[in-house]
């Protein structure tokens, strides 16, 4: 059935595939897990993945030969109103749409999620290990499986409805895994700090989705169809009858973007997302599900390029964004968070990239961007487990010849052995020096920050050089917001390398961090060659992804307005002087990383250099420019505030006291009591009642004197009887 | 002959005397005595009805009264005997205790 629509040769009949295959792969975890081996449950959802990854490549093979796609209807799934003619009807079919654009996003969802899953069976592996809970583990790879599919729903479907499911199955799945050991927070001690973490990303995302679902809503108003060849054929006529409309649009669905792309105002969940496992961090936060609002502006394309105010408002969102999260990075002690930072900046430059109609720039850096900044977290989460590894190695040493102690099975029965020591093993200050004991893990490091910090030749530097490129033909602001934040990223990352890796271990547990196994850093390796060469997809002169992507995207190949002077050399593409300035600014930043942090290495307890010279400034990155407190009195502390009048005044005096136990209960009680009871039920009924007796009482007390005992007054009664019969008979 | 109507006059005046006596006499006995008055009244009605209509059945039947009578005054005087017996007294008002 799967096959029948398609007659040619070609594999695009087996594009909902990328959907089952993972979901077999849930499936089989979910019902059979508990009979499996902790290595088969990770393989399998590896092989599940992977299998999903050979579909897509058979995709991408057959858009080779038939570049304009297929859309691949599947199932009939919402039909209202009438199917043909006029009048409003709503039909979504779940149809797989393959295209240029779609068959890009699926490559990296499920190649950077097959390597990741395969990484998380080695990280995961540690939890097993310390934890004994082998449900959980399993528990793991069921999510990891089921965000794949839902990140396959989101970039297959053919309309905005279908993306809606995955947009909110991704959201859905994100919250699973940030909240993975939502019973502890980040040391692991007893808390419901991780769930809490969960638990903003999830009530964050949801104010993002109330913009896209506003946005579909007047979509269907304005074009009577969810479905993107609908919608956008309709768009260049509706941007004349009514632009107010598309720019409503594409603003709200700019909101529904800052929440999943995590950019302002709506990023502040994603630093607090890097509670969950490392893998998630890799997989959802960084490489797949945070682009998801970059696909779809660029999947919009059409709708945007109509509206060039619109287009103006995303590419500054994006561009104060990268800036704003580069400058927090700066001031990150915790390796995870610092990612964090760089990956919201970073979506930052992507979003900025496809709001100026910079479609193909914006879409390259999302895949090189998902390989180097997988390759950073997978890598940041090795650093992590070679730290838990030294601490636990410290914890055991003194008695070495007895082995660790089996872990106990109830985890809340004695937290004491999971902070046997309060250690955090990502706070960089806990680190330095780990260049020699973890070598291969600090060359994939490297690697990872040369391509985000946008060193030539690395993959970084092609995407981001454009997207540089495109912002100075277009808008001086964003451009220069954007080398700003260039200089940003590489000097935190400048700062985490030397941090991390360089100078003398600040904590015992990095004296005796030991390097991670091949599980690990095989997938690591395999990303590292991917953010060395990835930069080859779209080369100056042969623009390979450009040209892949113009199938899909129209407006791609002609935007850039005319631009003179400098701006205008061109090497095939590439203008030597934004090239030369952005590899200026990274290299002087990592100088100055190197003179503030590398010269003289960080001391164990000592605050960080830049603290004396920056001041407040330094206070503000360190502190998140105290955008949390800010919101948290804003709109958390008001929020609050609101449900405790709802509940309290509106509901609890209100409704409770006053409407239903005054006003329904009272008036019923008085009812019953009053009326019924005193009124209609003892004056009325039972005084009748009551009446009754009392009468037959006195008519019997009366009656009773007439049986005096008297015979002879018996005989006279007898006798008067006697006599009335007898004159009732006589004179009848 | 003398006429049908003397004896019924005569009759009904002793029923009437045996009345009276019943209602205002208090000794037992002589309510006895009153009521057989009563009941010979009546025997003199019938015999003289038999006698004015020539035929019998009246006088079969005052046999039949005197029969009743006398078993009646047997177990009155019977009853009487066990009340004064009883209570010392023979007044038929201080036989009252099933007045109500």
């Amino acid at each position: 059935m799967l096959l029948s629509e398609t007659t040619s040769s070609l594999f695009f009949g087996f594009v909902p595939w990328i959907v089952f295959f993972p979901a077999i792969g849930l499936l089989i975890n979910l019902i059979f897990g508990g009979w499996m081996k902790e290595k088969a449950i990770g393989w399998l959802a590896s092989a599940a993945s992977g299998l999903a990854f050979v579909v897509s490549v058979l995709l991408g093979y057959s858009l080779l030969k038939q570049p304009e796609g297929m859309v691949v209807p599947f199932a009939d799934w919402i039909t209202i109103g009438p199917s043909t003619g006029s009048g409003l009807a709503l039909h979504i079919p779940w149809q797989f749409r393959v295209d240029t654009l779609s068959v890009t996003m699926m490559l990296v969802v499920s190649g950077v999620g097959t390597l990741i899953h395969i990484y998380a069976i080695g990280y995961m592996h540690e939890d097993v290990r310390f934890k004994d809970d082998l449900k959980r583990y399993r528990r793991f790879f069921v999510f990891f499986n089921l965000f794949i599919v839902m990140m396959m729903i989101l970039v297959s479907g053919d309309s905005y409805l279908m993306l809606f499911v995955g947009w909110e199955g991704v959201g859905l799945c994100s919250f699973l895994l940030i909240g993975f050991w939502y019973e502890m927070d980040t040391l692991g001690r007893p808390s419901w700090a991780n769930s809490d973490a969960a638990k903003k990303a999830f009530v964050t995302n949801r104010i993002g989705d109330f913009g896209f679902l506003i946005a579909a809503f007047l979509m269907f108003w304005g074009f009577g169809s969810l479905k993107f060849e609908d919608v956008f054929s309709q768009a260049p006529a509706l941007a004349q009858a009514a632009p107010g409309l598309i720019i409503a649009i594409t603003l709200f669905m700019l909101l529904g973007v800052t929440g999943k792309s995590a950019q302002l105002p709506l990023y502040v969940w994603l630093p607090d997302a890097m509670v969950g496992p490392t893998p998630v961090s890799a997989l959802i936060h960084a490489a797949t599900m945070v682009t998801a609002g970059v696909y779809l502006i660029a999947r919009s394309a059409a709708l945007y390029v109509t509206v060039p105010t619109a287009q103006f408002i995303v590419a500054i969102v994006g561009a104060a964004t990268a800036l704003f999260a580069a400058t927090i990075a700066v001031g990150q002690y915790d390796i995870k968070k610092v990612l964090a930072y760089s990956t919201i900046s970073q979506l930052g430059f992507m979003v900025a990239a496809v709001g100026m109609g910079a479609f193909v720039a914006g879409m390259f850096h999302l895949v090189t961007h998902a390989f180097f900044k997988a390759l950073l977290f997978l890598s940041a989460g090795s650093v992590i487990l070679g730290l838990e590894r030294g601490h636990h190695h410290l914890a055991y040493r003194q008695n070495s010849a007895e082995a660790a102690p089996t872990p106990p099975k109830d985890k809340h029965a004695s937290p004491s052995y999971y902070s046997e020591e309060v250690f955090d093993p990502g706070d960089m200050r806990n680190m330095g020096g780990l260049r020699k004991t973890m070598p291969v893990t600090f060359w994939l490091y490297v690697i990872g920050m040369l391509a985000l910090a946008g060193i030539f030749p690395f993959a970084g530097f092609w995407s981001k050089d454009e997207i540089l490129l495109d912002a100075a033909k277009n808008y001086t602001v964003v451009y220069v917001l954007l080398s700003i934040a260039t200089f940003f990223t590489a000097f935190y990352m400048g700062r985490q390398i030397w941090m991390v890796f360089f100078g003398k271990p600040r904590h015992a547990a990095a004296e005796h961090a030991e390097e991670s196994p091949k599980i690990i850093t095989v997938p690591l390796m395999v990303l590292a060659g991917l953010s060395i060469l990835g930069g080859a997809l779209n080369l100056p002169y042969v623009h390979t992804f450009g040209l892949w992507l113009e199938h899909t995207i129209e407006a791609a190949a002609e935007h850039g307005g005319e631009v003179s002077g400098w701006l205008a050399i061109s090497w095939g593409g590439l203008n030597p002087w934004v090239a030369l300035l952005s590899t200026v600014l990274a290299l002087a930043a990592i100088y100055f990383s190197w003179l503030i942090y590398g010269r003289r290495p960080l001391e164990a307890g000592q605050k960080d250099p830049l603290k004396k010279p920056l001041g407040f400034l330094f206070t503000g990155m360190e502190r998140k420019w105290f955008v949390d407190e800010i919101y948290w009195a804003a709109f958390v502390d008001r929020y609050v505030d609101l449900a405790r009048f709802l509940a309290n005044v509106i509901d609890g005096r209100f409704w409770h006291d006053w409407f239903h136990d005054r006003l329904l209960a009272g008036t019923y009680n008085w009812l019953s009591h009053i009326a019924l009871d005193k009124v209609i039920d003892t004056r009325g009924i039972d005084a009748f009642f009551n009446g009754l007796g009392e009468l037959t009482k006195r008519a019997s007390a009366s009656l009773r004197r007439l049986q005096n005992g008297f015979v002879r007054s018996y005989a006279l009664a007898v006798l008067f009887g006697v006599v009335v019969i007898l004159g009732y008979l006589i004179w009848k | 002959m003398i006429p049908l109507t003397y004896y019924l006059v005569i009759s009904a005046i002793l029923f009437a005397l045996g009345v009276l006596g019943v209602l205002i006499r208090r000794n037992p006995l002589i309510i006895f005595m009153s009521v057989e008055l009563m009941l010979n009244a009546a025997n003199l009605a019938f015999v003289a009805f038999s006698r004015a209509f020539n035929v019998l059945n009246g006088q079969i039947f005052v046999f039949f009264v005197m029969t009743v009578a006398a078993a009646e005054v047997a177990v009155g005087l019977a009853l009487i005997v066990v009340i004064f017996r009883t209570k010392h007294s023979i007044d038929v008002d201080q036989m009252n205790s099933l007045k109500g």
